[in-house]
C-alpha cells in the first residue's frame, strides 16, 4: 500500500469484562485509501471501531492517528481531530429532526455559512433527505436512515471516515446505492475505514483488505488479492 | 374569595411547577433518578436567606446567587457521584442507592452546621407592600414568583429547542452513548443539565421561602414527596406535564386550605397522585415512553 499512513495502529488489544475480544491488532490505513475489515459475526470488528473512536479503552498497544497517539483518548477528542464514525445500527437520533440531526453531525464546526455549504453537499449527495429536512429521523426507512447516518458523519468533514455495516438490513437497491456513494466518496480523496458483512461489495470498492478472525488479523493484502484467496472465497464470498 | 384564592394557588403552583420541571429535565435527560434533587431546594434557600441576613443583600440579587449557587452544587455531586455509574452503566437501583446516601449525608450536615429551627427573611428584607390588579391582591413576592417562574421556563425553552447545546441536550437523552462520535463532550453537558436542574430546585426553594417566609434544612425533603407526586400526574420525563400539574396541585392546595382546612393541604397531592396511577399510570399528557427534555 503506498501513501503516507494516516492511521497507524498496533498491538491493539481490546475486550470487555475478563475476556480479551480484539488481540493484538495491527492495521494501517494510507492517506486518501479505502481499506475494509471483513469478519464473520463476532469477529470483534465493532469493537475494534469503537476501540479507535475512543469508545472503548485500549487493554494494550497503540493507535496514531496523524503522528498523534489516540488511544486512552475520550471518544470526543478523537472525534475533534477528524475521526469520524457512522456506527452499526445507523443510530440516527429519530426524535429529531433530519435537518437536526445533520446539524449535530456539525457540532465541531462553528462558522454557520460553511456549515450550509457541507449541508448543501451533503443533500446534493442523498436527494431524498433533501425533500424531509423537518421530518423526524424515526420516520425514514431503514436505508434512508444509513444515509442519514452518513451524511451526518460528512458534516465534520472527516479526515477519517469509519463505517460500521453501512449495508446492514438494507434492500439490494439501498445497498448499491450505498456502495455507488462510498465509491463516490473514495473517488473525491476521503479515507475511509469499512467493516462489512457484504464482503464482496466491500472488497470491491476497496485498496487493501484485512480479514478479521476470533480477534486476530488472519489475512491482509491488496483487496484484489485477498478477494482472490480462496480462504476467503469459501468463507465470505460463497465459493 | 375565589378568584384571589386561585391566584395565590397559582402563584405557589408556578414554584412546583420550576421544581418539577428540574427533576424531569434532570430525569428526561440523564435518566437517572437523582435524590440528592430536593436538597438543592433547601440550598437555595438556605443561601439565599443567609446572603439577606449576613450580607444584606437585595432578595433579587440573593434570589440570583442561590440560583446559580444551587446548581453548582448539583453540577459537582452529580459529577463526583455519578459519572462512574455513568460511565461503568450502573443499573438505576446504583444510582437510586448512591444518590439516597449522599441525601442523608447532605441533610445531616446542613442540619448540624445550622439547626433545623424555621428561619426568616428579615422583615426589611421583605418588600411587604402589594398592589391591585383586576381585582386582586398581588404581593411584591408574588410579583417575583410570577416573574421568575416565567422567566425560567422562558429561558428553559429557549436553551432546549433554539440553542446549539440544546439540540446536544436532546440528542444525549435519546443516545447518551452515540453523541461522543459528533465530538460532544458528554461529560461536561451532563454537569451542564445538572447544573440547570439544580438552579431550578435552588429557586423553587427560594420563592417557596419567600412565599411563606419560613426556611429550613428539611424542606426539601417535603417538596420531593410534593414533586414526586406532580411528576408522576405530569408523566414521567415529560416537561409539558410537569408544569401543568405543577399549577394544578398549587391550586387545589391552596383552595383545600382556603376552603376545608389548611391540615389537608399537604393531602392533596397524594391524593391526586394515587388517583393517577389508578385512572392514568402514564400521567396527564400520557406519553409515558416518550423522554423529552
Ligand atoms: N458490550 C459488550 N460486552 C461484552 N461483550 C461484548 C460487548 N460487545 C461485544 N461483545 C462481544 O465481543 C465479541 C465481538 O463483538 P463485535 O460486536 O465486535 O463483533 P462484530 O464483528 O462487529 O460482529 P457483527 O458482525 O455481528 O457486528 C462478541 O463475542 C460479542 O459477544
Ligand atoms: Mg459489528
Amino acid at each position: 500500500m503506498s501513501g503516507a499512513a494516516l492511521l497507524e495502529v498496533s498491538g491493539l488489544t481490546l475486550g470487555y469484562g475478563r475476556s480479551d475480544v480484539i488481540k493484538g491488532v495491527d492495521l494501517r490505513i494510507a492517506s486518501g485509501a479505502a481499506v475494509t475489515l471483513i469478519g464473520a459475526n463476532g469477529a470483534g470488528k465493532t469493537t475494534i471501531m469503537r476501540g479507535l473512536s475512543g469508545l472503548l479503552k485500549p487493554r494494550a498497544g497503540s493507535i496514531v492517528f496523524d503522528g498523534h497517539r489516540i488511544d486512552g483518548l475520550p471518544g470526543h477528542r478523537v472525534a475533534r481531530l477528524g475521526v469520524i464514525q457512522s456506527p452499526e445500527g445507523r443510530q440516527v437520533f429519530s426524535n429529531l429532526t433530519i435537518a437536526e440531526n445533520l446539524a449535530l453531525g456539525a457540532w465541531l464546526l462553528n462558522d454557520a455559512r460553511e456549515e450550509a455549504r457541507r449541508r448543501e453537499g451533503v443533500l446534493a449527495r442523498f436527494p431524498r433527505l433533501a425533500e424531509r429536512l423537518d421530518q423526524s429521523a424515526g420516520s425514514l426507512s431503514g436505508g434512508e436512515q444509513q444515509m442519514l447516518a452518513i451524511g451526518r458523519a460528512l458534516m465534520s468533514n472527516p479526515r477519517l471516515l469509519l463505517l460500521d455495516e453501512p449495508s446492514l438490513g438494507l434492500a439490494p437497491l439501498f445497498i448499491e446505492e450505498i456502495f455507488r456513494i462510498i465509491e463516490d466518496l473514495k473517488r473525491e480523496g476521503r479515507t475511509i475505514l469499512i467493516v462489512e458483512q457484504n464482503a464482496s461489495a466491500a472488497l470491491d470498492v476497496a485498496d487493501y483488505a484485512y480479514v478479521l478472525q476470533s480477534g486476530v488479523i488472519e489475512i491482509e493484502g491488496p483487496a484484489a488479492q485477498v478477494a482472490a484467496d480462496p480462504r476467503v472465497v469459501a468463507a465470505y464470498l460463497g465459493g | 374569595m375565589l378568584s384571589q384564592q386561585l391566584f395565590n394557588g397559582l402563584v405557589v403552583g408556578a414554584t412546583y411547577a420550576i421544581f418539577a420541571l428540574g427533576f424531569t429535565v434532570m430525569f428526561g435527560v440523564l435518566g437517572v433518578v437523582n435524590l440528592t434533587y430536593g436538597f438543592y431546594f433547601s440550598f437555595g434557600a438556605l443561601i439565599a436567606l443567609w446572603l439577606t441576613q449576613a450580607l444584606n443583600l437585595p432578595v433579587w440579587a440573593s434570589f440570583l446567587i442561590a440560583v446559580l449557587a444551587s446548581g453548582l452544587v448539583a453540577a459537582l455531586v452529580d459529577s463526583l457521584l455519578l459519572t462512574r455509574l455513568r460511565r461503568a452503566r450502573a443499573p438505576e437501583l446504583a444510582s437510586l442507592m448512591v444518590t439516597l446516601g449522599a441525601t442523608l449525608l447532605l441533610y445531616s450536615l446542613s442540619s448540624s452546621l445550622i439547626g433545623v429551627e424555621i428561619r426568616r427573611f428579615p422583615a426589611a428584607a421583605i418588600n411587604a407592600s402589594a398592589f391591585d390588579l383586576l381585582g386582586l391582591r398581588v404581593s411584591m413576592t408574588q410579583l417575583l414568583i410570577v416573574f421568575a417562574a416565567f422567566a425560567m421556563v422562558g429561558g428553559l425553552v429557549y436553551l432546549i429547542q433554539y440553542t446549539r447545546v440544546g439540540l446536544a441536550i436532546r440528542a444525549m437523552a435519546e443516545r447518551p452513548d452515540t453523541i461522543a462520535l459528533m465530538g460532544v463532550n458528554a461529560g461536561a453537558l451532563a454537569r451542564l443539565v445538572s447544573f440547570v436542574s439544580g438552579s431550578l430546585a435552588g429557586a423553587a426553594g427560594v420563592l417557596i421561602g419567600l412565599n411563606y417566609n419560613a426556611i429550613q434544612p428539611f424542606m426539601g425533603e417535603q417538596m420531593m414527596l410534593k414533586g414526586f407526586a406532580v411528576i408522576i400526574l405530569g408523566g414521567l420525563g415529560d416537561a409539558r406535564g410537569a408544569l401543568v400539574a405543577g399549577l394544578i396541585v398549587g391550586m387545589l392546595e391552596t383552595l383545600t386550605a382556603g376552603y376545608v382546612a389548611s391540615s389537608w393541604k399537604d393531602a392533596v397531592g397524594f391524593a391526586l397522585l394515587v388517583l393517577t396511577l389508578w385512572i392514568r399510570p402514564a400521567g396527564l399528557f400520557g406519553r409515558a415512553t416518550v423522554k423529552r427534555a
